[in-house]
């Protein structure tokens, strides 16, 4: 009768599914692997359906060097904005007011150095500062006051739009400083012998090569210190290849013609920068865990107003960023800059796998969605197709890239 | 004895990865009440949602028989239409909908598009009273509470013209007195002919409603027991779920007695709090308690006495508006206004309603066990996943949470295993004083001694824990000491020797002239 109540641990914790690496094919383990973060791969495998795509419609147009330093040109700005906006989505909150602010910024940066011919440096402080300023009254009002960010960002999407025609009057105002459009359309400086590459580009995307290996071999070696599962071999090896090969064909190309835009280095350092913060701070959690369920967050003493309003603040500062490649790209600043730039930003979230609810999103997937979105747009200028039929492919893109993430998860059970 | 009405021939479902069910047999006879019981996983729900259309026809194994008839449902609408109605844990009404709107919801009684509000209100009326449920059918259902939400549940069940009605853990959210009603109700309603599912963990409550009982374990039906038979005793029914006897249902404890002289862990003095909305009702008033290390203090009360609310209050105001009364952490008076300053303290709140407040469904074990807190795991604001990963890992062994890794979501895990990822987070946040509210709610046999041994080895260790509880034999249990409360005030302290049920419920009901006593 009196079994030993303290032995009986019911049916220990099963050791099913303890490791891909237990006897399955390399096949298997990929298809495994897949399967369990289809969000990620999934959308990452229609980008690059995308591009083979239209580089076929296009005979190669799209991967020529020119048009590939082209697109990252004409795609950085969203793509700073997106990222800010995945931060703002996962925190649970929306952002409407950022094309507003980029053109607003712009206006500022344009009234300062031409205007008042202030050094292009100090300018650019200053916009960031705005930037920050207006980012920081959105965010008090939404986290302190508890106005739905909806509002707020609403109101302050007519409100900068407005300020922006005020500053201009109405009119378009350049050319800036040259210091300020290399921010726009700058690349990296020439040097060293002629190879009929780009010297400094290719060195950098050799460093970057050698610190992704770095940093993969020594996380997966850390991973197996702790006695972690970790990949298989052969796989694990895969990915490396593929890795590399990914960041030398990009290299090449970009060395090929004029080199890294100078932008495309910011970005990069903005994406492995909040990437890192996404994953690993402590702050980053704690954007997840308010999205993710609010009054928990706050009963485990997550200091949420404090967190919404950096996020907000935060989301100003790369605005200000992105309003400055805009206007120093356009070398002018225009009453009817960033208009709609919200909307390619909370765009490129929702198809890089961010949620309505809030609490799920990447760094990278914000993003992939704004590589969708990007390639997309570029591919179909390079085809001529009109603007009308663009806006509608990439409604579409939008609906069939978020409908697809809600069928994946209702397939993987409720 | 009249025949069966639902019969549910060997069923199996898979989900990918999972059996969830392996082989169930389920035999109702028409005019029963039925209790299924089994311990969280067990798959009473996943059955259940076979029976209700959630899972469709083709989805699982097996043969499901209603009246003789084999059933092919492909959603909840078509089960309904044979009168087969389920009413889940969670409740699914509109809250700003009224009682009438509810009950007709998506069956309106309309035409052509219009509602007709005049028959609306005559039929809501009409299945109230069969209910029982003294409201004008106008009501908004934000506005009355858990337990008669859940009668009007059953109404609208009703009005469905129900012939088989499941309910699933139907009294978890109620006090004795509402569980008692609709314990009640459903005996009425097996008068009316109506056969009856009713998926419980209390077992006091299936010996009263039920007629037999089925007994589920891992994914199997074990046994039907008839309860009217005398050999079916509470522990013979335990013995079935858990598959093995059980002498003990709580851990042996020494109890506590704390050294004279040494400033007790936590007090509250003169606690009293406002009700958030309705400034003018105190529903914290005036109390005060102590709890010494290595002691664990029960606080016993009917629903609404405050237990809840103080124990939000004391943890950074996390309830109603402050007004009045210090908390003292080992003799010094310490400032608790915000979570995180309760937190700094030394202070940790285990949540009744771990979904809502707990926990963070759509994240990891890992994330969750670890939030509040990170610092632990980081340097210079950086976490360190490795170091992370390492101690939910540990958790999860120490803890028997089931699941393969520690990056399962947490919304995928049974109640049970939530539970120990809850605690799992407060104890890592190494506090001295830990307040758990309710923490064995909604959970099985097996969990619930888990649970227990882990309360006993943190009050071994010296630390101060108040333990908040609507079950009095696990206060009696557990506890040290226990205090009572009713209507907000504390009305008894009852030592572990002198505590009974009679006892503890004879203070709870104290001084409250609207508080009937129930048993």
């Amino acid at each position: 009768m009196s079994t030993d109540v303290t032995a009986k641990s019911p049916a220990p914790a099963p050791p099913g599914g303890s490791g891909p690496a237990a006897g399955k094919g390399l096949l298997q383990v990929m298809l495994d692997g897949l399967r369990r973060n289809m969000r990620q791969y999934g959308m990452l495998i229609a980008l690059g359906l995308i591009v083979v795509l239209f580089a076929v419609w296009t005979d190669g147009d799209l991967l020529l060097p020119r048009n590939v330093s082209n697109l990252v040109l004409q795609n950085s700005y969203i793509l700073v904005l997106a990222i800010g906006m995945m931060l703002v989505i996962i925190a649970g909150h929306i952002d409407l007011s950022v094309g507003s602010l980029t053109a607003f910024v712009g206006a500022f940066a344009a009234v300062l150095t031409v205007q008042h011919g202030v050094s292009w440096p100090i300018a650019l402080v200053l916009c960031l500062l705005v930037g920050a300023a207006a980012g920081s009254v959105q965010g008090y009002l939404i986290a302190y006051l508890g106005i739905p960010s909806f509002i707020v960002t609403l109101a302050g999407m007519l409100l900068f739009r407005g300020l922006t025609e005020i500053l201009l009057e109405g009119q378009t105002l350049g050319p800036f400083p040259e210091g300020l459009q290399k921010l726009g359309n700058g690349f990296l400086p020439e040097t060293g012998p002629d190879t009929n590459y780009h010297n400094l580009t290719l060195l950098l995307g050799l460093v970057l090569i050698a610190a992704v290996v770095w940093q993969e071999v020594r996380d997966r070696r850390r991973q197996q210190e702790f006695a972690l599962e970790v990949l298989p071999t052969r796989l694990f090896l895969l990915k490396l290849t593929a890795l590399v090969a990914a960041i030398l064909v990009l290299t090449l190309l970009l060395a090929s013609y004029k080199g890294a835009p100078i932008v495309l280095i910011i970005l990069g350092a903005l994406v492995v920068g909040y990437g890192y913060v996404m994953r690993n701070a402590v702050f980053g959690r704690h954007i997840y865990a308010i999205g993710g369920n609010l009054p928990a967050a706050k009963l485990s003493g997550v200091k949420d107003k404090k967190v919404t309003f950096l996020v907000f603040l935060n989301m100003g500062v790369l605005a200000a960023l992105a309003g400055l490649v805009v206007a120093a790209r356009l070398n002018a600043a225009s009453p009817k800059a960033g208009v709609n730039f919200e909307l390619e930003a909370i765009a490129s979230s929702f198809i890089g796998g961010a949620s309505m609810s809030g609490g799920v999103g990447t760094v990278l997937g914000a993003i992939i969605g704004g590589l969708v979105l990007g390639v997309l747009n570029n591919g179909m200028n390079l085809l001529s197709v009109g603007t009308d039929w663009q806006q509608v492919i990439k409604g579409l893109a939008l609906l069939v890239a978020v409908g697809f993430d809600v069928w994946n998860k209702r397939k993987s059970g409720s | 004895m009249a025949g069966p009405v639902l019969e549910m021939r060997s069923i199996v479902k898979t989900f990918p990865g999972v059996k969830a069910l392996s082989d169930v047999t389920l035999t109702v006879r028409q005019g029963e009440v039925h209790a299924i019981c089994g311990e969280n996983g067990a798959g009473k729900s996943t059955l259940m949602k076979v029976l209700s259309g959630v899972h469709p026809y083709g989805s699982y194994e097996g043969d499901v028989l209603f009246e003789s008839e084999v059933c092919q449902f492909k959603d909840i609408r078509a089960s309904e239409q044979h009168g087969i109605v389920i009413i889940h844990q969670e409740l699914a009404l509109v809250p700003y909908l009224s009682i009438a709107e509810n009950l007709f919801l998506g069956n309106e009684h309309a035409r052509r598009g219009l509602i007709n509000w005049n028959e609306t209100l005559r039929h809501a009326t009409e299945l109230l009273r069969r209910v029982g449920l003294d409201e004008h059918p106008e009501t908004r259902v934000a506005d009355i509470g858990v337990g008669k939400q859940q009668l009007v549940e059953i109404a609208k069940a009703l009005s469905k013209q129900v012939k088989l009605l499941i309910l699933d853990e139907p009294t978890a959210a109620l006090n004795d007195e509402d569980s008692g009603k609709l314990l009640d109700l459903i005996l009425e309603l097996k008068k009316q002919g109506i056969t009856s599912i009713i998926i419980s963990h209390k077992l006091n409550e299936i010996r009263r409603v039920a007629d037999s009982v089925t007994i589920i374990r891992d994914g199997r039906s074990i046994e039907t027991l008839d309860v009217k038979a005398p050999e079916t005793t509470e522990e013979r029914i335990i013995a079935g779920m858990v598959g093995r006897d059980l002498d003990h249902r709580f851990p042996e404890r020494t109890p506590h007695h704390p050294e004279e002289g040494a400033a007790p862990a936590l007090e509250i003095r003169g606690w009293t709090v406002h009700h958030p909305i309705d400034q003018q009702r105190k529903v914290v008033d005036d109390v005060s308690l102590q709890v010494r290390r290595g002691e664990i203090v029960g606080i016993a009360g009917l629903m609404g006495a405050g237990r809840t609310e103080l124990a939000m209050s004391v943890f950074g105001r996390t309830y109603g508006r402050y007004a009045g009364g210090t908390v003292l952490k080992d003799g010094r008076e310490i400032r608790t206004k915000s979570v995180a300053e309760a937190v700094g303290h030394g202070i940790a709140y285990v949540t009744e309603d771990r979904k809502h407040y707990g926990l963070n469904l759509i994240d990891t074990i890992n994330r969750n066990i670890s939030l509040t807190a990170l610092n632990k795991v980081a340097r210079r604001g950086i976490v360190d996943e490795h170091e992370e990963r390492k101690v939910s890992e540990g958790f999860r062994r120490t803890m028997n949470i089931k699941a393969p890794t520690v990056f399962e979501p947490v919304g995928k895990l049974s109640g049970g295993n939530q539970q120990k990822v809850v605690l799992s987070k407060w104890i890592f946040a190494g506090p001295d004083v830990l307040i758990l509210d309710e923490p064995t709610r909604g959970i099985d046999v097996g969990a619930k001694y888990e649970i227990y041994t882990v309360i006993d080895q943190l009050a071994a260790q010296g630390k101060a824990v108040v333990f908040i509880s609507s079950e009095l034999p696990e206060l009696l249990g557990m506890c040290d000491r226990i205090y009572t409360m009713a209507a907000g005030r504390l009305t008894g302290e009852v030592p572990r020797a002198e505590a009974t049920q009679e006892v503890l419920m004879r203070h709870m009901t104290k001084d409250t002239q609207d508080q009937e006593v129930t048993r």
